[in-house]
């Protein structure tokens, strides 16, 4: 449990710091859609796949790539979480 | 080419100081360091600095009529200037000189204001007249010449740039917010606003009339789309284009100087130079841009056009320090914060040119907004065709050609892209839809503003200067004529034109031409089908379908590639980071301007100094904030700038 919420941490730090530029005045919930919340754009999604293989040591594949498994923070964790490359 | 500037007393009853009128000029002698000049009566002056171009005897400014009761103070050229004058002689007016000058005064006894129906050209000009106590002030239809104005304490100020205005009043120099909130939104402030509060720019395609204080601004000339298009085959249309290009190319080749040639690697630059070969000119000077970073760099292809055209080639190479160390003096001529540096090399480029003994290059800027170049035209395009069927598997497929200059946008999946565009799909009653993504995205950047910007930003829209400037019909354009007349009028000369055109090359006495530009051009550009434009997503086919007998197969079906200058890799790349950048983003001065939020600017300069992924958004971040930090330090810290008034100015009388 307390590793999930260290993950979970992690990525909202994560998400605050690169797309916001530190900022925590937005409201981010952890159900919330990234790409709705123009968060995250068109070319975006690559410094999170960077940053999701780097510091949980996992390789996303091509495949995965897709909001189903990043677009919220809750999606992510559960993406890091199942991934059999932990 | 020039730079001119002037006063007239509206409310108030002092003299016109000559000091003044000089100052005022001599900080826009790099526009016009061949020659200046001054007029001036009891209600008002005239400046001008020239850059000698056409008539270079005896077109010194401003100029009178024949009883000096009409003066002018002119920047630009007017390119039928003979055609118009033959005319003029024919109606009994005399000419003490040959210049295009001269034509816009009788023009303008002979029809008033109406005189700019008769003007082609790329024109910014003042013309006092005497007895009717009235200035008029005119800028070409385009907006390739820039003019600014204020009215202040009794008074109208204008200038080719705001700091002559600055030199000449008391007014304050502050940095506007709600510029601000549209800078970091569209890339530039909506015309009239201007980065500064108070100072106005004379909007494209306007003219002003000052009289009694009172300041009278009218449209004389905009773009209109239709959505029936002309009725005409791809080959009449080819063969009409062909025709007014080589027609304007035939104007604008007009000259009493040398003319040299940017040359980007791309259709454009390209299709330009080899027009005017066929028009018979020979022995061409071309110009270009390398880059020592590969993403950015374009010289192979330039290599293959010198090659088959056979031109007399220079180019910079430029570094990573070439672009920060001339970003300050950059930004001392754009005059407006920048969300890229490509502005710098360009500023380096007419350097070059100058060096050369060029005064006048031509260029291809233009071709893309008005035959559908960029992939923001293909973007609107593939919505509204997807919008059709938003059920469809394939049509949202197409999304994956656009952008193939652009690495992070193209390893992206498939489903991301969906994702992001499917957005725009629910969004089809916004009048804005082409732009909505673009803008969103560049607007994520203002979560670095101060709270001092917030509270007068207020949450106002960006847009609503915008929406009250559009025409009337805008609405129920298609999407992709709203997104053409959007760049056109908005995006080319409030950034292309004047931070990558004119202030950049005049920074070093250029002048710049754009044969796509002649408005007959655009005009009938916006008239033709789309496909011809845009076939499939083929850009700029009629182009180049008419310029393949001219140029190698290589440019031709070369995708296009926008001009991008690096970013943030500037600044942060080299082992020694400049000083003024430190300072520039130093919690005391981020702090003491406060426009930016401290905690945020030195998350981002920890970011780009890390050399992590930096993205679109770190980067147009880094880039504003550096610019909006250095225009206020030029302009509201510490001028005016020590510099000498010069000494040997004509005083016409």
């Amino acid at each position: 449990m307390e590793q999930k919420e260290n993950t979970r941490d992690k990525i909202y730090n994560f998400i605050i710091e690169n797309y916001l530029f530190g900022d925590t005045d937005t409201e981010l919930k952890d159900d919330e859609s990234l790409l709705a919340k123009g968060i995250v754009d068109s070319t975006g999604i690559l410094e999170l796949v960077l940053y999701v293989e780097k510091t949980f040591n996992i390789k996303v594949k091509d495949e995965d790539m897709i909001p189903d498994n990043l677009d919220s923070i809750n999606q992510i964790v559960r993406y890091i979480n199942d991934s059999p490359h932990r | 080419m020039c730079g001119i500037a002037g006063i007239a007393n509206g409310a108030n009853e002092n003299q016109i100081s000559q000091k003044t009128l000089e100052e005022m000029i001599s900080i826009l002698k790099h526009r016009g360091p061949d020659e200046c000049g001054i007029y001036k009566d009891n209600h008002a002056g005239l400046g001008h600095a020239r850059l000698s171009i056409i008539d270079i005897k005896t077109g010194a400014q401003p100029m009178s009529n024949e009883d000096k009761s009409v003066w002018i103070t002119f920047n630009g050229e007017i390119f039928n200037y003979p055609e118009l004058r033959e005319d003029l002689i024919k109606k009994g007016h005399t000419f003490k000189s040959k210049s295009d000058t001269e034509v816009v005064i009788h023009l303008y006894e002979e029809h008033g204001v109406e005189c700019l129906q008769y003007l082609i050209g790329q024109y910014a000009f003042a013309i006092w007249d005497k007895y009717k106590k009235e200035m008029f002030l005119a800028r070409d239809r385009l907006g390739i010449r820039p003019l600014y104005f204020t009215n202040f304490s009794g008074s109208l100020y204008f200038a080719s740039e705001i700091k002559a205005i600055f030199t000449a009043c008391d007014i304050s120099r502050e940095i506007d917010p709600k510029a601000l909130n549209q800078i970091f939104t569209f890339w530039h402030p909506v015309s009239p606003r201007t980065a500064f509060t108070n100072i106005y720019e004379l909007p494209p395609g306007n003219y002003l009339t000052y009289k009694n204080n009172e300041i009278t601004i009218k449209q004389y000339w905009d773009l209109h789309y239709q959505n029936d298009m002309m009725d005409c085959s791809f080959a009449e249309a080819s063969e009409i284009l062909q025709e007014k290009l080589l027609e304007s190319l035939k104007l604008q080749l007009r000259a009493d100087v040398q003319i040299g040639y940017y040359l980007s690697g791309g259709l454009d630059s390209a299709s330009v130079v080899a027009l005017s070969q066929k028009l018979g000119s020979s022995n061409i000077k071309t110009f270009s841009v390398a880059f020592e970073d590969d993403e950015y760099d374009e010289s192979s292809y330039q290599k293959i056009l010198v090659d088959t055209l056979g031109t007399e080639h220079k180019e910079i190479r430029c570094s990573y320090e070439d672009i920060s160390a001339n970003f300050p003096e950059v930004i001392w001529h754009t005059e407006k914060p920048i969300l890229r540096t490509a502005p710098a090399p360009l500023f380096l480029l007419s350097k070059l040119v100058r060096e050369n003994n060029i005064k006048v290059v031509m260029s291809g800027d233009g071709a893309d907004e008005v035959l559908g170049g960029y992939d923001i035209f293909k973007e609107t395009k593939i919505l509204e065709f997807w919008g059709k069927r938003p059920d469809s598997k394939c049509r949202p497929l197409l999304l994956k050609k656009l952008y193939p200059f652009l690495p992070a946008y193209q390893s992206q999946s498939k489903e991301y892209r969906e994702a992001f565009f499917k957005k725009a799909l629910d969004g089809s009653s916004d009048r804005f839809v082409s732009h909505r993504a673009r803008w969103d995205m560049i607007s994520k950047v203002k979560l670095l503003f101060s709270e001092r910007i917030k509270s007068v930003i207020n949450g106002e829209s960006p847009e609503m200067d915008l929406s009250n400037m559009t025409p009337r019909e805008f609405s129920n354009w298609k999407p992709i004529n709203r997104a053409q007349y959007l760049e056109l009028k908005y995006l080319l000369p409030e950034y292309i034109l004047s931070s990558q055109g004119d202030r950049v090359a005049m920074a070093h006495a250029v002048e710049c031409r754009f044969p796509f530009l002649d408005h007959r051009v655009v005009e009938f550009c916006a008239r033709i089908p789309l496909h011809y434009k845009i076939k499939g997503l083929n850009e700029k086919y009629i182009l180049k379908r008419l310029m393949k007998e001219y140029l190698p197969k290589k440019i031709v079906k070369r995708a296009k590639k926008p001009y991008l200058a690096p970013d943030s890799r500037s600044f942060f790349s080299n082992n020694k980071v400049p000083e003024y950048i430190y300072e520039s983003l130093s919690e005391k001065n981020i702090k003491k301007y406060d426009y930016f939020k401290y905690k945020s600017v030195s998350h981002l300069v920890n970011k780009c100094m890390n050399k992590g992924v930096v993205g679109f958004k770190d980067n147009m971040a880094m880039v504003g904030i550096l610019s909006t930090q250095i225009l206020h330090k030029h302009f509201c810290d510490e001028f005016p700038r020590s510099g000498n008034v010069i000494n040997n100015i004509n005083v016409m009388r």
